[in-house]
Order: C-alpha cells, then sequence, then structure tokens
C-alpha cells in the first residue's frame, strides 16, 4: 500500500508531462505533411536506412561508450577516495566538484577553447620549448574531453553516496579471510557499489548520446553526432516528422541498453551487493 | 597511499577548475573577447550591476532552480523510496520517467510547449518550472535509488514491531539512510536547471528569460564579459558560504566533544 | 531548511505579483539577443509611457517555432528576410499602416519594397548587412578578392568557414556563378563536390565562435557577416573584410508585426520609434550591423561611413535569400552528406 501511494506523484507527473508529450512524438514521427493535414507514413523511417545516417549513428554511441568509460576509470577512484576518508572537508569537496557545473555551459566550453586553440593557451605554453602549434580542437578525442568533463561528476556522485555506506568491518573481514587489497576490491567493494556506478552510467551515456553543442564547439564543426542532426531538425529545415523519428529510433537503442542495466541492476542487488548486507 | 589519494582528488578537481579559471581571469580582461589580452579591469564587474536584464535573469535562473529541485527532489526521492520497496524491477515506470533524459532536448522542448498550448497555457514562469521539474526528476531518481535499495528493511520492521507507526519508522530510520542521496539529487536537479538553455527557450514566454536565454542568444554577437564577472561573483559566494559553513560545523564538531568529555 | 523553503515561495509570489501589479498600456517585443542598444528600450518607455515587455530569440526558425505554435502573442518581431517572406506566405504577419511610422521616409529608398516584401506592407527595415570574408593582414600573402581564397591550398588550415547550411552552400553557389537561391540539381550537386573538396584545408566550421577565434588570430581567412566583421575589426586592428568580386548575400533583419498582435498601435509606435534617426544612429553604433536611413548615419560620424558596414552596394552582385519552403530539405540532405563526410 505504501508502496502504491509513493510512487503515485510521479505516476501522474509522467502521464501529463512525459508520456503526453511522448506520444505527441510518436504522433510526427509516423506522419507526414499532406496537402490535407497529416497522413500516416513511414517515411522518415525508411529514409533512416541511408547509410549516411547509420555512419552518425553509430559515431555518437562510439563517442558516448568512450565517455563514459572514461568517467568510470577516472571518477570511481576519486569517489572511493572521497567516500573512504575520514576529512571533515570531504562533503566540501564533493560540492566543489558539482560547482563548476553552476557556470554557464557555453562560458565553460568557450574556455576550453581558449587553452586548446592553435592560438590557445597550451599551445603558447609548448611554443616556449620550441613546439609546433598542434590542433586539438576537431578530432574525436576533443568531442570526448569535452563530454567527459561535463559529465564527470554525475558518475563521481552516485558512486560516492553507494560507497558512504561501505562498512569497514566488511573489508576487515575480508582480508582477515586472507585476501589481498585487490581481492578485496574485487570481492567486496566493486559488487557493493554496481548500484552507483549504473546510476552513474545512466545520467553520463544516456545525455551523451543526444549531446550536440560539445561535438559543435570541441568537434571545430568536424565531429557531426546524432545530436547535431534532430536538432537541425527541428530548428533548421523545420522537417519535425523527421527529427520526431530519428529521435524514436534512439529512444528504443538507449532503451534497450537501460533494460540490459536495469536487469544488472537487479542482479547485482540479488548477488553479492545484496548478500552481503544480510 | 594517503598522499596519493590527495594527489589525485587534487588532480580531479584541476581538471574541473582548469576552464574555470580561464573564465575567472578573462573576467578581468579589457578586451571584450577572449581572443586577446589587452590588460586588467574592473569595468565589467562596473557594468555587470548596471545590467538590469542579467540580473533578472540570474534572479528567474536561481528561483526557477530552487523551486524545480525542490518539488523534483520530492518527487523522485518519493518514487526511488517506491521502487526499492515494491523490490520489483519497476522498469516500465523507470524507462517512462528516463524519457526527458533520453530524448534529444529539442524534442522535450517542443513537445513540451505543444502540450501547454494543447493546455491553453500562456508560457511564461510557471510553464518553463513545470518543465524543469520534469527534465530534474529522473536526475533525483538516478541518485537516490542506490541508496534505497541498499536500505535494510529488516530495521524498518524492527522499529515497527517496537511501536513505531510507519511514519514515524520511515523518518527515524530510512530517511537519514536516503539523506545524502536526496541532497545529492537535489544539487544535480538544481545544476540541471540552471544550465538549462534549449528546453527553457521553448517553453518560456511573456519577458520571462532566464540567464541560458541571455547567453545563448547573445552569443551571435559575443557573449558579454559580463557574464564571465557574473560567474566569478557566483563562485565566490557559494565558496564563501561553504566555508562559513564549514566553520561553524567544525566549532559545532568541538562543542559536542566538549560536551561529551565533561 | 523550512526557512529556506519560505524564503523561495515568498520570492517566487513576489515575482509572480510584479508581473501582474503594473497596468500601464505594455507592448511584447521579440528580438535577436544582444540586438538593442541598452537604453533605448527606456527612452521609449519614458515618452510614450508604454512598457516593454522583452524576450531575445537565437535563430529566425526558434523564432517562427514558437510564433507558430504557442498561445503567446508578440506586438513586434524582428526575422530576417526569407523568414519575412515565409510568414507572409503564412498570413502570420499583420499589414502595418505606414500612415502611422512617420519616420518612414527616413528609410532609404534602396532598402524598401526589396523580394521578400514587394510592396512594403508588412515590414520596416531594422538593420542590414552583407557576407564577406574576414582576414588577417599578416597572414595571408595578397588580400583575397574572390571567394576562391577559400579553396586556396596554402591556407591549410587557417580558414573557417560558416556551419550553417544555407550560408556555406549560397557563397559556394556565388562562387560557381549560380545564384545562392538555387534549386537545380546539377548546380547544388557542383555546389557539394566543391565543398567536399575544400574540406581538407579548414580549420573549423563555426558560428559564433568565429569572432573570438579571428580576433585572436586562430585563422588566416573566414567567411563571416559584415556585423561581425565590424566588431573583430574594432578588437584586432590587423582584420579586414572584403566582398568578394563573385557576389554574395545581402539580408535584412526588419521590423514586422504578428497577424495575432494585441497592441498594433503600441507596436507601430515602437517602430516608428526605432526608425526615428537619433534612435537608429545610437542602435546601429551599438550594434554594429547596418543601419538602413541615411539620416542616422550622418548622425554617426566616422562609423556611418566605414565601407564594411557601408560597401557601396551598386557595385556588387548581391542576393538577398528567398524562402525555400519545403525545398529547405533539399539543402539539409545535401548539406548532411558534407558534414558526414567531414573527420570519418
Amino acid at each position: 500500500m505504501k508502496k502504491n501511494l509513493c510512487l503515485i506523484p510521479l505516476y501522474v507527473w509522467s502521464a501529463v508531462f512525459i508520456v503526453f508529450p511522448l506520444l505527441i512524438v510518436l504522433y510526427y514521427a509516423f506522419t507526414r505533411d499532406a496537402s490535407s493535414g497529416m497522413s500516416l507514413s513511414f517515411e522518415s523511417f525508411s529514409r533512416l536506412a541511408d547509410p549516411m545516417y547509420l555512419g552518425v549513428i553509430l559515431r555518437s554511441f562510439k563517442i558516448a561508450v568512450i565517455a563514459t568509460l572514461v568517467c568510470i576509470l577516472c571518477g570511481y577512484p576519486a569517489a572511493y577516495i572521497l567516500a573512504r576518508s575520514n576529512s571533515r572537508s570531504k562533503f566540501i569537496i564533493v560540492i566543489l566538484m558539482l560547482l563548476p557545473m553552476w557556470m554557464n555551459f557555453l562560458l565553460r566550453t568557450y574556455s576550453w577553447l581558449t587553452l586548446l586553440e592553435k592560438s590557445g593557451l597550451i599551445n603558447s605554453f609548448l611554443s616556449l620549448f620550441g613546439v609546433d602549434p598542434i590542433i586539438f580542437l576537431g578530432t574525436e578525442g576533443a568531442v570526448v574531453l569535452g563530454t567527459v568533463y561535463n559529465y564527470l561528476p554525475f558518475m563521481i556522485m552516485p558512486i560516492y553516496i553507494t560507497l558512504l555506506k561501505l562498512d569497514q568491518s566488511h573489508l576487515d573481514a575480508a582480508a582477515d579471510l586472507g585476501a589481498n587489497p585487490f581481492q578485496v576490491f574485487m570481492k567486496v567493494t566493486l559488487p557493493f557499489s554496481v548500484p552507483g556506478v549504473l546510476s552513474g552510467v545512466s545520467m553520463v551515456f544516456v545525455p551523451s548520446v543526444t549531446t550536440f553543442v560539445i561535438s559543435q564547439i570541441m568537434g571545430s564543426g568536424n565531429v557531426t553526432l546524432i545530436g547535431d542532426i534532430i536538432e537541425k531538425q527541428y530548428r533548421v529545415v523545420n522537417d519535425w516528422h523527421f527529427g520526431s523519428a530519428l529521435s524514436v529510433v534512439i529512444m528504443i537503442i538507449v532503451l534497450a541498453f537501460m533494460y540490459f542495466i536495469n536487469r544488472g541492476d537487479v542482479e547485482a542487488n540479488n548477488g553479492n551487493g545484496g548478500r552481503l548486507l544480510r | 597511499m594517503k598522499k596519493l589519494s590527495k594527489c589525485y582528488i587534487g588532480l580531479v578537481l584541476a581538471f574541473l577548475y582548469l576552464p574555470i579559471a580561464v573564465l575567472m581571469v578573462y573576467s578581468f580582461n579589457a578586451s571584450k573577447s577572449r581572443g586577446v589580452w589587452k590588460g586588467f579591469t574592473f569595468d565589467w564587474y562596473r557594468q555587470l550591476l548596471e545590467n538590469e536584464s542579467i540580473m533578472s535573469s540570474l534572479y528567474t535562473t536561481l528561483i526557477c532552480g530552487f523551486l524545480a529541485a525542490l518539488v523534483a527532489t520530492v518527487i523522485g526521492s518519493m518514487a526511488a523510496y517506491g521502487i526499492a520497496k515494491a523490490k520489483s524491477k519497476s522498469s516500465f515506470i523507470l524507462s517512462v520517467a528516463y524519457v526527458p533524459m533520453l530524448n534529444a532536448e529539442i524534442v522535450t522542448g517542443v513537445s513540451l510547449m505543444l502540450l501547454f498550448t494543447l493546455f491553453g497555457l500562456e508560457l511564461g514562469f510557471f510553464t518553463m518550472l513545470l518543465s524543469h521539474i520534469t527534465f530534474c526528476i529522473p536526475y533525483v531518481i538516478l541518485a537516490v535509488l542506490p541508496k534505497a535499495r541498499q536500505l535494510d528493511w529488516s530495521l524498518y520492521d524492527a522499529a515497527q514491531d517496537l511501536g513505531c507507526t510507519p511514519m514515524r519508522s520511515f523518518w527515524k530510520i530510512m530517511f537519514p539512510e536516503l539523506l545524502p542521496g536526496i541532497l545529492t539529487g537535489f544539487l544535480l536537479s538544481l545544476t540541471m536547471s540552471i544550465d538549462d538553455f534549449i528546453i527553457s527557450f521553448f517553453t518560456t514566454g511573456n519577458g520571462v528569460n532566464n540567464l541560458s536565454i541571455e547567453i545563448y542568444t547573445m552569443a551571435k554577437r559575443g557573449i558579454k564579459p559580463e557574464i564571465n564577472a557574473l560567474s566569478t561573483i557566483m563562485f565566490a559566494v557559494i565558496l564563501a558560504i561553504l566555508i562559513i559553513a564549514n566553520v561553524g560545523a567544525a566549532k559545532k564538531d568541538n562543542n559536542k566533544k566538549r560536551s561529551v568529555r565533561i | 531548511m523550512k526557512k529556506l523553503i519560505a524564503l523561495i515561495l515568498c520570492a517566487a509570489m513576489l515575482l509572480s505579483l510584479a508581473a501582474c501589479g503594473d497596468d500601464r498600456e505594455t507592448i511584447k517585443v521579440y528580438n535577436w539577443g544582444d540586438y538593442i542598444a541598452p537604453g533605448v528600450i527606456d527612452k521609449f518607455e519614458e515618452e510614450t509611457g508604454i512598457r516593454v515587455i522583452y524576450e531575445m530569440f537565437e535563430t529566425n526558425e526558434d523564432m517562427y517555432t514558437k510564433i507558430k505554435n504557442s498561445n503567446n502573442a508578440y506586438d513586434v518581431l524582428i526575422p530576417s528576410d526569407y523568414m519575412i517572406e515565409r510568414m507572409i506566405a503564412e498570413n502570420l504577419l499583420a499589414e502595418i499602416d505606414m500612415a502611422n511610422i512617420t519616420n518612414y521616409d527616413k528609410i532609404d529608398a534602396e532598402y524598401k519594397n526589396l523580394s521578400f516584401d514587394p510592396e512594403n506592407k508588412y515590414s520596416v527595415p531594422y538593420t542590414w548587412g552583407t557576407v564577406g570574408i574576414l582576414y588577417n593582414k599578416t597572414m595571408v600573402n595578397e588580400a583575397p578578392t574572390s571567394w576562391g581564397a577559400l579553396w586556396d591550398g596554402q591556407y591549410k588550415d587557417n580558414i573557417i568557414m560558416m556551419n550553417s547550411q544555407r550560408d556555406a552552400i549560397g557563397i559556394t553557389l556565388k562562387y560557381l556563378g549560380y545564384s545562392l537561391n538555387t534549386l537545380e540539381a546539377a548546380e547544388l550537386n557542383a555546389a557539394k563536390e566543391k565543398l567536399i573538396e575544400q574540406e581538407p584545408l579548414v580549420l573549423a566550421w563555426v558560428v559564433d565562435e568565429v569572432k573570438d577565434k579571428m580576433i585572436g588570430g586562430e585563422a588566416a581567412l573566414a567567411l563571416v557577416y559584415a556585423g561581425d566583421a565590424v566588431y573583430c575589426k574594432g578588437e584586432n586592428p590587423d582584420l579586414e573584410y572584403v566582398i568578394p568580386s563573385e557576389g554574395s548575400n545581402i539580408f535584412f533583419d526588419s521590423m514586422c508585426i504578428p497577424a495575432n498582435c494585441e497592441n498594433k498601435a503600441g507596436a507601430e509606435k515602437f517602430i516608428d520609434f526605432m526608425c526615428r534617426p537619433d534612435i537608429a544612429a545610437e542602435n546601429a553604433g551599438y550594434i554594429g550591423y547596418s543601419s538602413p536611413s541615411k539620416a542616422a548615419r550622418e548622425l554617426m560620424g566616422e562609423a556611418g561611413e566605414d565601407p564594411t558596414a557601408y560597401p557601396d552596394i551598386t557595385k556588387y552582385d548581391l542576393e538577398i535569400f528567398s524562402s525555400l519552403g519545403d525545398k529547405t530539405k533539399i539543402y539539409d540532405e545535401l548539406w548532411t552528406e558534407i558534414i558526414t563526410v567531414r573527420g570519418m
């Protein structure tokens, strides 16, 4: 009974502000402009078969996956150190990690340009040692960097809060039973933090698939992602039908990915992480 | 090991603050462009305070951010708790709640605008707030859910066995456990709300502009250094609050320790 | 925490009260971001007692989407040429009663009755400008005179293009000697080939970042709007602007009144006010884009004679973009093909 009560606000909110607009998107995806209003059509989806769009979709997923992995690799140790630290200032450090995100997105990204441009600060510094200017921008690497920069805190936060609960006694017990630090980490710490990592993956991977400003600015317009193309359908071409269809396809692919995440989440919950608690 | 850990955290912070430092330094640049350095000036700070349009959009941004984060945190935390309590996968409602995150922002923005139009609402502060709550909810759920899944339900049952009402056992036992997640969810929501341009643009009207709209629309003619100045001030203020809060907490801590000793 | 919440709620209520508490006559103006001199609106409010509710957009299409699909009514819009043509065709604009625009005669004849509004019933020019090449005198061997400079191999990684399909394809068509409004498949295909050929030479395709990049000496050549060139030259004197000999695009941003406006009389007063030479001069001086009023230019001193902003437009083959309607898709697919080639 309590469970239902807790979920009611979300159900109501979702029905009005998520499902309803979603139906509007689906409506546009499956119709096209005809002389007499709109008519049912799969035209937008058949356009997607063009290898040109498939290439862009693949590339978007590739960059999102790489960025997510980099976020895990860099963010996990940071979250772990903070969660295990006894320092009173750790809460401040956690907030300090989010604070850069309160500076406007465009300004932050422009600052990266100031750093990385051919005539930028890093190249000026390198030129003191006689290094020729390096073109950092306009590559997939630059887009990954921009994505990691913007989403890293979203990976650190959830991992950090799950690890807060990790009991030192469990770690000691494992060590007493003969596990080396690496084994302790793999068998106890890591499984325990899986729900946090999965939350982080959702918060990093999902939005980075459809990002477009990062790719435009850091990629110097060289690296086109699916977000650029969707955005253009709405804001330049005014072809909402095609834009909606693209969006629906991306949504389905990412949802399939999320399904696996959820399964992993429940498994982790019923597996090591859950057992440990009992 | 301790030192290594500190170094690593320092490194992560350095990465996050490198561009912010550049941004702050350029708020004192006499040139309007970040392309050249023309010397030191305080002019942009003076002009910022005279710029009514920027100040009023800052006000809108903060109010909208706090309210959106607040409502989203309540709805999202309740939902995460409910999902964890049901112990089911609940993947359907979760997938639905994720939709605003899955969709390209422009799709969310335009579809919400169409929704409000359909309802006959005039776009303005209220519609923008509703939209912000909508895209903040999934972040709260994602922040609280891992914590909710870690909850030990036997404690909750035990409390009730000992005569606590379900409400009381929730507030006494479960809520403190969830608190870090809830706070994180609130902060993430605030962050998302402050930074949003596209969805805000399509769902606002009636002269209500937030800071992002101000900045993105001025980008065409060059972002004014006043905005860098504003960011620098915002950062300084938040940092000051943090330090004061931390010092205050430290004093409290000491007092506690002393009273324990007595 | 509770106190904080109460405080926020109070503030929110004050905000909504402040919005309702004023029962002065109002007009709602929808303009590009940072596209009006500060203080001009205050002057208008003082002189007429009409309160201005001001909103900004980033692109013509964003503005169009909101006008067409929301319940919000505006009184004055400032779209560009091709968008005005489209909005007239879709009956989204109201005819302006030019008798109420007493300063209409201050607008020069060559900026009236243009292709997008042939009888000049719906729009009053606000600013105009050209598209050309901004180059850094210290980084080029000779001053460019042709679009060909953007295809010159010696400037590899020193060229910045506009990441905007209509502009980039448009100037390529001009370079090839075609109209920038063409829908001929062969001509468009030739432009596509030309842009793909240019790809290895280009350092970046950007929109708004071009100004900072050129001021900082990031590249030798860039495709820009004249208004941006005026700004860049002010910050870096090494920069110079040229309209290539093959001809280019000329654009207009004009004031219009939407069909569903709620205060047409107020809107006309605002448009009239913006045409008054002293106000137009102040405004153009701030924006840097060209004013269509000779009377205003005379008040602007040197800035009113700057050849970057005020070239002799009779010397060049300058075309206005026309609305492509559904055909925008043709340009889009072409452009998508070009951009997917990049960096792959």
